[in-house]
C-alpha cells in the first residue's frame, strides 16, 4: 500500500514537472489576462484589442516564449492591470494578504463572541434557584391538570 | 476587560467605515473627467489634465504643459479602432494647414500595442507628435467614453471643445475647424 502511494505521488510530481516544462497553454493564459478595454478576461472578450492580444499570445507561444515572458511582454505594453491576478510581490502582495488578514480577524472576532456568549449562558447558581415553597405551589397547580 | 475590548472593536469598525466613506468621497470629488466635455460644451474652458508620455514618433517623452503658448488638438486613438482610420488623414491635413499658425496636433495612442501603433502611423503618413499610453492611465482624467475622442485646447491648455467619436461627418469637421480657430485666437 505504502509503495503504491509513493509511486502515485511520484507520478503526480512527474506530471506536474512535465506540464511546467512544456509550452504554455493559450487558453490558460487567456483566462489569466484582462482585456484593457472591456476589463474582462481575454477568453470572455471579443473586443478588437483582445483579439490582437490573443494573436500575440499564440505567436509568442509558437516562438517558444514561457508563460512569464508572455505576461511580462503584455505588462510592458498595457501595464500591470492586464494581469487578472495581482503579482505576489510589492504592492500587489497586499491584494493577497488583506483577505487573509480579514479572514483571521473574522475568525478571532467569532471566537471572542462565542466565548462571551457561552459565559452568559452558564447554568444559574443556587442563589437564582426557585424558592422551594414556590416550586411546591407550581407542582400543586400542575397536578390539577393531570388526568 | 471584555467591555473595553468590545468598545475598541466598535471603534475600529466605525473608523473603517469612516475611512471607506472618505475614500469614496475623495474619488467622487477628484474624478472630474466626465465633466470636462460637458463643461467645454457650456463654454467654461476647463483646464486639460497634464500628462507626460512616451513618444512613439521619436525618442523621449512629451509633456502636454510644455506646449503652452500653442493651441493643441489632442486626438485619442488606437490602431484597432476602425473610425480612427477614417479620421487619420483629416487630422494630418489639419496639422499641415495650421501648424505654422501655432497649432500642434498630438495623437495619443492608448490601450494598444506599440508596434501596431507605429504601423498605423506609417500607413497613414502621420507626421504630428504621437504619444503612447498603453495602460490608458491618462484617459480617466479626460472622461473618455470611447475611441476616438478629440479635444481642442487653447494656448493656455484649456479645453475649448471636445468631440466624442470620430470627426468624419462634414458637420463635425466644420465644428472642429471652428474650435481650432477659437483656440488659435
Amino acid at each position: 500500500m505504502r509503495r503504491a502511494l509513493v509511486v502515485a505521488a511520484g507520478a503526480l510530481v512527474l506530471c506536474g514537472s512535465a506540464s511546467a516544462a512544456g509550452p504554455p497553454n493559450a487558453a490558460d493564459l487567456e483566462s489569466e489576462l484582462v482585456c484593457p478595454v472591456c476589463e474582462t478576461t481575454l477568453d470572455q472578450s471579443t473586443a478588437p484589442v483582445a483579439q490582437k492580444m490573443k494573436t500575440f499570445i499564440r505567436v509568442r507561444i509558437a516562438a517558444g516564449d514561457t508563460e512569464q515572458e508572455i505576461k511580462d511582454a503584455l505588462v510592458a505594453e498595457f501595464g500591470p492591470a492586464v494581469l487578472a491576478k495581482p503579482p505576489k510581490g510589492g504592492f500587489g502582495l497586499l491584494a493577497w494578504l488583506l483577505p487573509l488578514a480579514a479572514l483571521i480577524a473574522g475568525a478571532i472576532a467569532v471566537a471572542v463572541l462565542l466565548r462571551s456568549w457561552s459565559r452568559r449562558r452558564a447554568p444559574p447558581d443556587d442563589a437564582q434557584a426557585l424558592d422551594p415553597e414556590l416550586e411546591r405551589l407550581v407542582d400543586e397547580e400542575l397536578a390539577r391538570f393531570d388526568p | 476587560m471584555a467591555r473595553r475590548a468590545k468598545l475598541v472593536a466598535q471603534g475600529v469598525a466605525v473608523g473603517l467605515v469612516a475611512l471607506l466613506f472618505i475614500l469614496l468621497s475623495w474619488t467622487l470629488l477628484t474624478e472630474e473627467g466626465g465633466n470636462l466635455a460637458a463643461a467645454a460644451a457650456r463654454g467654461e474652458r476647463p483646464q486639460a489634465p497634464d500628462f507626460t508620455l512616451e513618444r512613439l514618433d521619436r525618442e523621449g517623452q512629451l509633456t502636454l504643459s510644455s506646449l503652452e503658448g500653442k493651441a493643441v488638438l489632442l486626438n485619442v486613438w488606437a490602431s484597432w479602432c476602425i473610425p480612427c482610420k477614417e479620421e487619420a488623414p483629416f487630422l494630418e491635413r489639419a496639422w499641415q494647414q495650421n501648424r505654422k499658425r501655432g497649432l500642434v496636433v498630438v495623437g495619443l495612442d492608448a490601450k494598444d500595442f506599440r508596434r501596431d501603433a507605429r504601423r498605423f502611423v506609417k500607413r497613414f503618413g502621420l507626421t504630428f507628435p504621437i504619444v503612447y499610453d498603453g495602460p490608458g492611465d491618462t484617459l480617466g482624467g479626460y472622461g473618455l467614453t470611447g475611441f476616438p475622442e478629440t479635444f481642442v485646447l487653447d494656448r493656455q491648455g484649456k479645453v475649448v471643445a471636445a468631440f466624442a467619436g470620430a470627426v468624419n461627418a462634414e458637420e463635425e469637421r466644420a465644428r472642429l475647424r471652428a474650435a481650432i480657430e477659437q483656440a488659435l485666437a
